[in-house]
């Protein structure tokens, strides 16, 4: 048996916000290697990379189709649209599903193992596991993103190399500034799906089911994309939290106009802090009976 | 405080009728566990915990009993914040709770309910991660600590396992490491035995017995009366949502159906001298008589009885059973208090 020797606890002043601070980053990092560190999630990026090999394998072999999308027309010019491909049809669908599942698995996740009490108790204070978890979901979102877009772009490239990169206004890009169009998408894309986050957040805040959260999140997200495209209910569609994903195409435009993505980034900006401070809200003061 | 009716409410002892002053320190310098007034009533209507004023003194070793759904792990959850009093207040280590959770807490070590970890992470792992929660333990010496405590509990060998393939006992050694990760002025366990194998059961009673000898308080849930005998100071018996006994263990048995018994062959001589001392339920048997014990002391007993001229060959006091008392206290019945 080995003592443990006695820390001091009581600072003050700078060396108590250093040390805040630093034990942020360790949860944090912590948080982290907890869902990078999980097989289910690995499997979950497994899939969201296939879509993108599975594109460029078909169109390499058959060739491009009659009446494909701009998009898809330009994959055998340019091997970088394979990227922006795989993200279009991933992002009704596929990515929400990996976002959830995190979100929904942020807080009832903890709860349903009986976690939750021992971090509580630890003590880790209620605002500061939230922010841990919604900082969490951001990583992972942005990785679930950078997934499909960097294998999209190395199979893209090594199938079909890098052409002329032609926007929607018809002109020519280089390869970096080409590059640098789809990092534009993939950040823009992470924080619409962010915003799917901060939903399945407070979603989580409110059952011990994770599976559950994550599925109510889901549901949202395809409620949200039936919904939008109802043109009888024109008058309520800028505030769907899906309505302004398809945005990401003025990236593709030339010049690009960055105040095109300036509603969608507003719109997820307001859905991230509302649902943060509903998660707050319901959490701070919530019972822990798990 | 002595044996109060399950029936009626518990009267508060005077110290704890006094309000808690607006900077958050009680007034209670030597409880390390103080509440007043006690209660939750769950969403369902239950009534789970009634009103209750627990008083653990620093130092002790209080054992905390009641029989399955009396309110013992309720209670815990509200001393350590994870559920909020429907009334009433509690103190941990003098500061009031849930306000001073952050400051207190990382002087407490908890086994709530059970021990609860990621199962797809070795036990190293986990406690790296509860190290890591707590923003008060340097990160440099986290090893050093999770080394230390997995050793106490004699889980080294299995560290590198995944938590999903301990065994229930390994679960439980790990939830008690994961309490002592730092040094702890309090320890609130519930039920830190369960599961646990003879050697581990007797190695967590050593532990205990060393840590309470060291000046750790310790709040002990347990359904294992011969434990509580061995290690607790104090006791507190719940029934029902509500404290129905709280002393100290000695104070306790006397109070129970302890009973005196002389051997002597002057019989009747010593059954009137036992009636005489105001002493009931006396009876004579062929050996010798006996009489309920109540607060009379042992020694002056004796000292009376050879006074009389009564000539003892033999005393004792039978019924410091614990068992007995805490079927006193809390019924015969088998069935759980819906
Ligand atoms: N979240 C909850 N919602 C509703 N009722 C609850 C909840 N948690 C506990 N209860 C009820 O409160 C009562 C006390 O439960 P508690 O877990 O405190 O008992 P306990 O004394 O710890 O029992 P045991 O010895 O079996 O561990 C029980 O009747 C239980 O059903
Ligand atoms: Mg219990």
């Amino acid at each position: 048996m080995s003592a443990v020797e006695l820390e001091p606890t009581a600072e003050a002043g700078p060396a108590r916000t250093a040390r805040a601070a630093g034990a942020f980053g360790r949860l944090f990092r912590s948080e982290l290697w907890l869902i990078f560190g999980r097989r289910r999630n690995w499997v979950g990026g497994l899939i969201l990379a296939s879509v993108p090999v599975l594109i460029a394998v078909v169109i390499k072999t058959s060739g491009a189709g009659e009446g494909d999308s701009f998009v898809f027309g330009q994959i055998t010019d340019n091997g970088l649209f394979v990227a922006l491909a795989a993200l279009t049809v991933e992002l009704p669908f596929f990515l929400p599903i990996a976002v959830s599942a995190i979100a929904g698995d942020a807080v009832a996740g903890e709860a349903n193992l009986g976690t939750l009490r021992y971090l509580l108790v630890t003590p880790v204070d209620r605002a500061r596991l939230l922010a841990v978890k919604l900082g969490g979901i951001a990583v992972f979102t942005f990785a679930a993103v950078a997934v499909v877009a960097g294998v999209g772009a190395l199979i893209g490239l090594a199938l079909f190399g890098a052409g002329d990169f032609v926007t929607l206004s018809g002109s020519s890009l280089g390869f970096w500034a080409g590059l640098a169009r789809l990092a534009l998408v993939c950040c823009y894309l992470t924080i619409c799906l962010v915003a799917l986050g901060a939903i399945g957040l407070f979603v989580s805040t409110m059952t011990e089911q994770p599976i559950a959260a994550g599925i109510t999140v889901l549901v949202v997200t395809v409620v949200s994309q039936i919904l939008d495209q109802l043109s009888q209910l024109a008058a309520i569609h800028r505030f769907l939290p899906t309505h302004y994903w398809l945005d990401y195409a003025a990236v593709l435009r030339d010049p690009v106009n960055l105040g095109d993505l300036g509603p969608g980034v507003a719109s997820a900006a307001a859905y991230t802090a509302v649902f943060a401070a509903a998660a707050w809200a319901r959490f701070s003061t919530a019972d822990v009976s798990s | 405080m002595s044996v109060t009716d399950g029936a009626g409410p518990a009267p508060a002892p005077a110290e704890q009728a006094i309000g808690v002053p607006a900077d958050g320190m009680s007034h209670h310098g030597t409880a390390a566990v103080s509440t007043s007034g006690l209660t939750k009533r769950f969403r369902s209507g239950q009534l789970a915990v009634d009103g209750i004023d627990l008083h653990v003194p620093t130092g002790a070793v209080y054992g905390f009993l009641g029989p399955n759904g009396s309110g013992k792990t309720t209670t815990i959850r509200m001393l350590l914040g994870l559920l909020r009093p429907t009334a009433g207040s509690a103190d941990l280590l003098g500061r009031t709770m849930p306000a001073a959770a952050g400051e207190v807490l990382p002087r407490i070590g908890a086994l709530v309910e059970g021990p609860a970890f990621h199962p797809y992470l070795s036990g190293w792992d986990n406690l790296m991660r509860l190290d890591a929660a707590d923003r008060t333990a340097p990160a440099a010496t986290a090893k050093d600590r999770v080394l230390a405590a997995l050793d106490r509990v004699g889980l080294t060998a299995a560290a590198a396992k995944r938590y999903r393939h301990y065994s229930l006992g390994m679960r439980q050694r790990l939830g008690i490491a994961a309490a002592l990760l730092r040094p702890r002025e309090l320890l609130v366990l519930d039920e830190p035995t369960n599961g646990l194998d003879p050697q581990g059961t007797r190695e967590v009673r050593t532990l205990l017995a060393e840590l309470a000898s060291g000046g750790t308080t310790v709040v002990l849930s347990t359904h294992l009366l011969s434990e509580v005998e061995q290690v607790c100071t104090h006791v507190g018996v719940m029934h029902r949502g509500r404290l129905v006994a709280q002393d100290s263990l000695g104070a306790l048995r006397r109070q129970g159906a302890a009973r005196a018994i002389v051997t002597t062959t002057a019989r009747h001589e010593a059954a009137s001298v036992l009636t005489r001392l105001g002493m009931t339920e006396v009876l004579v048997s062929a050996d010798g008589a006996g009489a309920l014990l109540g607060d009379q002391d042992p020694a002056a007993l004796v000292a009376a009885l050879v006074h009389a001229g009564v000539p003892v060959t033999g005393f004792g006091t039978t019924g410091t059973d614990l068992e007995e008392l805490f079927v006193h206290l809390t019924g015969e019945g088998f069935d759980v208090s819906g």
